[in-house]
């Protein structure tokens, strides 16, 4: 309890709440978790930095109380990248929601992570364009409905880690609102890897992914998530019909490779200024 | 010791050159002709500074960088031409609405679309005017000599910073690859001029009583920076007395420095009967013009240059159309900017434009025969 109150009054900006979020949506769990994992990871605040694109998932930093920088739909990583380069101490978290990270914004995360800067991308995936009311995104699965796809969408999904992991990331994690402590884990473990980390956390649009695709209420989708869960570990005794149907979840991949902050850095053989 | 050396430049390498003397420190960008030596530039000069040079993915990420290494406290700028200005338009509109300083080159080139990349044009007046969505304010510099735009370029950087606004430089194909001598400072000498160092103690970062200065991220001030409209604290606000007076603010900054953000020259008859207004690369041939028909010829005409193009210079437009009975505007379009001097000419003088749009300098017999016709 005694945690919990210092971690609202110090991280939070309680004066801005309440927030603009659906009762039910999971963007408040996965917005708890990063704020435990800031502290847990033992960065000063002062260091802190959460970027965000446009959705009601990037809706968060401005609740969070930290220099918070609330960009443009799709365009977070790319302010992000510009930032972290001029301070290179600073540890950035990028929120961005399934669409704004995987559609508007695929250009810049892939090249985010062929970069390996050292990012740590939390992507909130709902499958669906909560913001402007339930249009699927490329993180929807086929066949699901959206408003504006009302008999199911033909398109297949990206797989988000594997699309990251081509690309050059060198951290990836998959985590959901169900289970918020692992999730707390992934992000500390993400922040302390150097180099472009992507977090992905399922989290439960009830109001349009669910609604759209019955899906039930906000406890509905939660239990739904976690029973789809499996751990990393429990997956390997899993053959790949089992599997098909599963979410894991855990640390996906872990590399090392350099990272491109101290690489310019240690090129020009100069001090940022 | 000499304070200033004359050096042969090509007028994109002073546009860098004049950004690393205001002590721009970040560049961000993607390749396009014909503004791709400024990042040539900087991508050899920024690493001996301590400063950063990165090719983005696309010109969007270049503006996106840039906004976001200055709220991180680096002086940042990016460069493009014609189809990558137009990809930059949003972000734009994020820096002005969330007051981050930047500038934003354009060397402008035959358009629209991919038109002729080589060719030199003033098509994007109106685009550097409008191309971002809602009413902002915006200003726009137009050099016509490789002099002005190092100049011009330092005075962007400065401005900027002191107003927390995005300045556009509006290059043009001419300008950009000509070389010329300019005087620059003795290598070192900053020409910064800091907006302010001191953080008021009831800091806001968004201060309705006038400019507040931008503290970096990373120096333990914890406030929101969006494009969504914000109080005085950053925070999204829908409230109509917020918003009306969030625009208000925006706009108002301009207004009460104008006199610091207007730069226009005049040459010419003392009292001229015809004068030329215009701007970028066409100043060339409109100076060889008055050359011809006032030093040579003693017509009484005269010739008012614009370096800032918005703000529209309208009070010396105004003045100017009081004096004289016509007012040509040579531009290499269809006609933009003639629209403002028409505008504030409020009719008592006539206005009459020459337009040149195949990809071809105006020339300055293009322009004496004009003039000759009205003095025939
Ligand atoms: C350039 C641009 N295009 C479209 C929009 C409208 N828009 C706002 S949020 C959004 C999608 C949000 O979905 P997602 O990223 O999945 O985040 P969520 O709202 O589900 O958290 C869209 C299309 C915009 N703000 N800017
Ligand atoms: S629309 Fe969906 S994602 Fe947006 S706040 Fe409501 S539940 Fe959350």
């Amino acid at each position: 309890m005694v945690r919990v109150e210092h971690l609202n009054q110090t991280f939070l900006r309680t004066k801005k709440l309440p927030h603009i979020w659906c009762p039910g949506c999971g963007n408040g769990i996965v917005t708890a978790a990063l704020v435990r994992a800031v502290e847990r990871a033992g960065f000063a605040q002062r260091d802190v930095v959460i970027v965000s694109g446009i959705g009601c998932s990037s809706r968060a930093a401005g609740y969070l109380n930290f220099n918070t920088l609330h960009a443009t739909h799709g365009r977070a990583l790319a302010f992000a990248t510009g930032l972290k380069l001029s301070q290179p101490q600073l540890k950035i978290f990028v929120i961005m929601g399934d669409g704004d990270c995987s559609a508007i914004g695929g250009n810049h995360f892939i090249h985010a992570a062929r970069r390996n800067i050292d990012l740590n991308a939390v992507i909130i995936n709902n499958y669906i364009y909560g913001m402007t009311g339930g249009q699927h995104s490329p993180l929807t699965p086929a066949g699901r409905k959206s408003t504006t796809a009302p008999a199911g969408t033909l398109e297949r999904p990206f797989e988000l880690l594997e699309l990251a992991r081509g690309a050059g990331a060198t951290f990836g994690a998959r985590g959901s609102a169900a289970q918020p402590r692992q999730l707390e884990q992934l992000i500390v473990q993400g922040a302390r890897h150097k180099g472009f980390a992507v977090i992905e956390a399922l989290s439960p649009c009830p109001t349009y992914y669910g609604r759209k695709n019955r899906q039930g209420g906000p406890v509905e989708m939660l239990r739904a998530l976690k029973d789809s869960s499996v751990s990393v570990e429990g997956a390997s005794g899993l053959d790949p019909a089992e599997l098909s149907e599963k979410l894991v979840t855990g640390v996906i991949y872990v590399k090392d490779a350099p990272e491109y902050t101290e690489q310019y850095y240690r090129s020009t053989g100069k001090e940022p200024g | 010791m000499t304070e200033v050396k004359p050096v042969l430049m090509q007028g994109n390498v002073a546009c860098a050159e004049g950004a690393i003397t205001a002590g721009v420190r970040f560049y961000a960008g993607y390749p396009i002709t014909p503004s791709t030596e400024i990042a040539e530039h900087m991508a050899e000069r920024l690493p001996q500074v301590g400063g950063v040079f990165i090719q983005m993915e696309d010109e969007i990420a270049g503006i996106a960088a840039v906004i976001g290494a200055s709220v991180g406290g680096m002086r940042a700028l990016t460069a493009t031409s014609g189809p990558g200005f137009s990809l930059k338009q949003e972000n734009i509109g994020y820096a002005i609405m969330a007051e981050i300083p930047c500038v934003i080159v354009n060397v402008q080139r035959m358009g629209p679309s991919t038109g002729i990349p080589t060719a030199p044009a003033q098509g994007d007046v109106m685009q550097a005017r409008w191309g971002t969505h809602g009413d902002h304010p915006i200003v726009v510099f137009s050099p016509a000599s490789v002099y002005e735009t190092f100049y011009l370029t330092i005075a962007a950087v400065n401005l900027s910073q002191k107003l927390r606004q995005p300045v556009i430089l509006l290059m043009d194909e001419v300008v950009g690859h000509m070389r010329e001598k300019v005087l620059i400072p003795e290598v070192g000498k900053l020409l910064v001029e800091k907006a302010s160092d001191e953080i008021p103690p009831d800091w806001k970062p968004y201060d309705d009583k006038g400019l507040a200065p931008l503290v970096p991220f990373g120096s333990g001030h914890y406030y929101h920076v969006t494009g969504l409209f914000h109080d005085e604290s950053g925070f999204p606000s829908g409230d109509p007395a917020v918003v009306s007076r969030s625009l208000e603010r925006l706009h108002g900054k301009l207004e009460k420095y104008r006199h610091e953000v207007t730069f226009t020259s005049y040459i010419g008859h003392k009292e001229p009967r015809v004068a030329i207004v215009t701007y970028g690369c066409t100043v060339r041939s409109a100076r060889a013009a008055i050359k011809k028909a006032y030093w040579q010829n003693r017509w009484p005409v005269g010739l008012l240059s614009l370096q800032t193009i918005w703000p529209f210079p309208a009070k010396e437009v105004e003045a100017l159309a009081r004096q004289v009975e016509m007012i040509m505007v040579p531009e290499m379009n269809m006609g933009q900017l003639v629209g403002e001097v028409e505008r504030y000419s409020r009719g008592r003088a006539e206005v009459v434009p020459l337009n040149r749009y195949d990809g071809e300098m105006i020339t300055p017999d293009q322009i004496f025969d004009q003039l000759r016709r009205w003095f025939a």
